[in-house]
């Protein structure tokens, strides 16, 4: 994709916990970054806790565990970044049990980040924790620019949606349990929606399943669409080769040449090993 | 005194700490982190990733999988080809501030020294890394696991190039003294070691292997004593320099592979934990002069 980039700082950097909220199964962690670059929405950072990093699950986590960013405030002393997370493991686990004051490592911002072509209407479409990039996204539509977005979210049940209400994200809700919104998928909002409009752009991360599902829809109807996808990470700056991913140009590195990609460059969005 | 500057194959680097090969993709970096890479560049000499004759797309993914204390992978050694490395990719290692040593495998002896005969004459090249080692292509661990093959292979080689040949043992083989010491008597000019140690995953959700090239290579703090073991037999056995790597995660670890024997450290996995390791374990290294003079 051709867009500006963001420039990392070169190595890890020590960014202490703000503020740590459960809600349902979900955890929000505000970090303070003292030294990065404003991120684009879409963009990634490796986290690690400075202490206490393993021990969990097979003695896991050894690597660092890629979050999205999902909010991004200009605070005293830096930004405050706010991370979504669900945990499914244990690196998301030690990070879900982070203290207040308790010292993260971060690395970033990495990766491309959605490129908003700003010619077309844009409905986002968001999955689980696949809200968090949504979310980074739509602020910035709403927030930065003044312009207008639909944004769809689907969540397994209404202990999950909840935490739509706490980003204060203005959507149409889906739920597969119903006890909120539509019953059943968040494809099904988003084929609705664009039955009245093929004029815009698709914008989408949860879970691989769900992105095909857009893919397939996009591609039916001809809609543009850019997909955040998952893989497993070990390093997020193209150092290790390990998180590639088939697109009809052969692999690519998820974390340099994504984690954002067009629909058109992908046969499939279900990768084995990424996603849950 | 630990972490100063090392003359080796002619030239003198500002210090001994280096990258494995495939553990850090300079020119991705460059990208990434900008300018601020080259003033604080983490390696003395930079090692690029392995290269082979043709193009290869590597191992379909998964491709990781994470341990308590390291990770297998299965990479497969994915790379553009000789051809599209010397067009593309050399220009902007010769940019970049520390010597470039060029890693290359083939599949046959043909091959291999075509790869060398093609760089051979190239000045941005300070050295070639042989991987005779890689788990995760077939040939890999047959050459590197066997003295006669490993000399037969290093002295082709040494007759296609004058510049310095590193060759990369396996540390699947029962006796990389012998290994070693067959690769300085067919020409070698350094051996390093280890490469990844062969390893496998299980799908948790049942069955087969977990990893897309079936097994993989594993690495990282788990495999640093069999590194110390086999880095201080190898630096006994021969009189050329060794390149000791394996787990290396902190100063105090590479001051046990320089005691063990090595001349230079290469750090691999960590470098995935931390974009700057080189540099940390580096300082780390230095301040480990202070206070072993503290002790005294
Ligand atoms: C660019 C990007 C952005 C992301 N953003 C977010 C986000 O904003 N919020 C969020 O919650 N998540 C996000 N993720 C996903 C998150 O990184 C993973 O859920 C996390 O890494 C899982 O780590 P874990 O230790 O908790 O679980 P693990 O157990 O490591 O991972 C769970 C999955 O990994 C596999 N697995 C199991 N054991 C192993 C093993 N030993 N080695 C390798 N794989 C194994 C299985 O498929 C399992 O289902 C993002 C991922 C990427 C790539
Ligand atoms: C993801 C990954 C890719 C690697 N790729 C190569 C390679 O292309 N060529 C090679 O000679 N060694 C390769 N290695 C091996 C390393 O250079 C090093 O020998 C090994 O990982 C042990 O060091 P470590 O424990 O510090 O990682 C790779 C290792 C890893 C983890
Ligand atoms: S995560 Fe290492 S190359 Fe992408």
């Amino acid at each position: 994709m051709t867009q500006a980039c963001v420039t990392a700082p070169f190595g890890r950097r020590s960014a202490p916990v703000r503020s740590i909220e459960r809600s349902g199964p979900y955890t929000f962690l505000r970090a303070l970054d003292a030294a990065g670059p404003k991120p684009r929405a879409g963009q990634f950072y490796m986290l690690q806790t400075a202490r206490g990093w393993g021990g969990g699950d097979d003695g896991r986590p050894y690597l660092p565990r890629a979050l999205s960013f999902a909010r991004v405030e200009q605070v005293n002393g830096g930004l405050e970044l706010t991370y979504f997370l669900e945990s499914v493991g244990p690196g998301t686990a030690r990070l879900a049990a982070c203290a207040t004051g308790e010292e993260l490592l971060i690395a970033g911002p990495f990766g491309n980040g959605f490129d908003l072509d700003r010619t077309r209407p844009p409905v986002l479409v968001a999955g689980g924790v696949g809200l968090a990039p949504i979310v980074a996204l739509d602020d910035k539509i709403r927030k930065t620019d003044g312009a207008r977005s639909t944004v769809l979210v689907g969540m397994r049940d209404g202990e999950r949606a909840a935490a739509i209400t706490k980003f204060g994200v203005e959507c149409g809700i889906a739920t597969e349990d119903g006890s909120a919104g539509h019953a059943g998928y968040v494809t099904a909002l988003l084929e609705r929606e664009l039955e009245d409009g093929h004029d815009s752009t698709v914008y989408a991360c949860g879970p691989p399943a769900m992105l095909e599902a857009v893919r397939a829809l996009c591609s039916e109807r001809e809609v543009p669409c850019q997909l955040a996808l998952e893989s497993g990470m070990a390093c997020g700056y193209g150092a290790c080769y390990g998180c590639v991913v088939p697109t009809v140009d052969g692999y690519a590195r998820l974390c340099v040449d994504g984690p954002v990609l067009p629909g058109d460059k992908l046969e499939t969005a279900i990768v084995k090993g990424a996603g849950h | 005194m630990y972490g100063g500057p090392v003359k080796i194959f002619g030239a003198e680097l500002a210090h001994p700490v280096v990258n494995g090969s495939g553990t850090f993709d300079a020119l991705a970096a460059r990208r990434v982190f900008g300018e601020q890479l080259d003033a604080r560049f983490p390696f003395a000499a930079y090692v690029s990733k392995t290269i082979t004759l043709e193009p290869r797309p590597g191992n379909p993914p998964p491709r990781l999988w994470e341990l308590g204390q390291g990770m297998i992978n299965s990479i497969g050694l994915p790379n553009k080809g000789l051809a599209r490395f010397i067009e593309e990719d050399l220009p902007a290692y010769a940019m970049l501030p520390a010597p470039l040593i060029v890693s290359v495998m083939g599949f046959s002896g043909d091959e291999l020294a075509a790869a060398v005969e093609a760089l051979g004459e190239r000045s941005e090249i300070l050295a070639f890394e042989l991987n005779f080692s890689c788990p995760n292509v077939e040939t890999g661990n047959i050459v590197g696991s066997s003295p006669e093959e490993t000399a037969a292979m290093t002295s082709l080689l040494r007759g296609r190039t004058e510049k310095p040949l590193i060759a990369k043992l396996s540390p699947s083989s029962a006796r990389p003294d012998q290994i070693a010491l067959a690769a300085e008597q067919a020409g070698a000019n350094a051996v390093s070691l280890i490469n990844t140690l062969p390893g496998m995953a299980v799908d948790p959700s049942g069955g087969g292997p977990w990893l897309g090239g079936g097994g993989g290579g594993m690495s990282g703090p788990a495999v640093r004593p069999v590194a110390l073991a086999q880095v201080s037999r190898v630096a006994e056995a021969v009189e050329i320099p060794v390149i000791g790597m394996g787990g290396v995660s902190c100063g105090r670890d590479a001051r046990e592979m320089l005691d063990a024997g090595a001349t230079l450290v290469g750090v691999g996995t960590e470098n995935f934990r931390d974009p700057a390791a080189g540099e940390r374990i580096l300082a780390e290294l230095r301040e480990l002069n202070q206070s072993s003079v503290e002790r005294k």
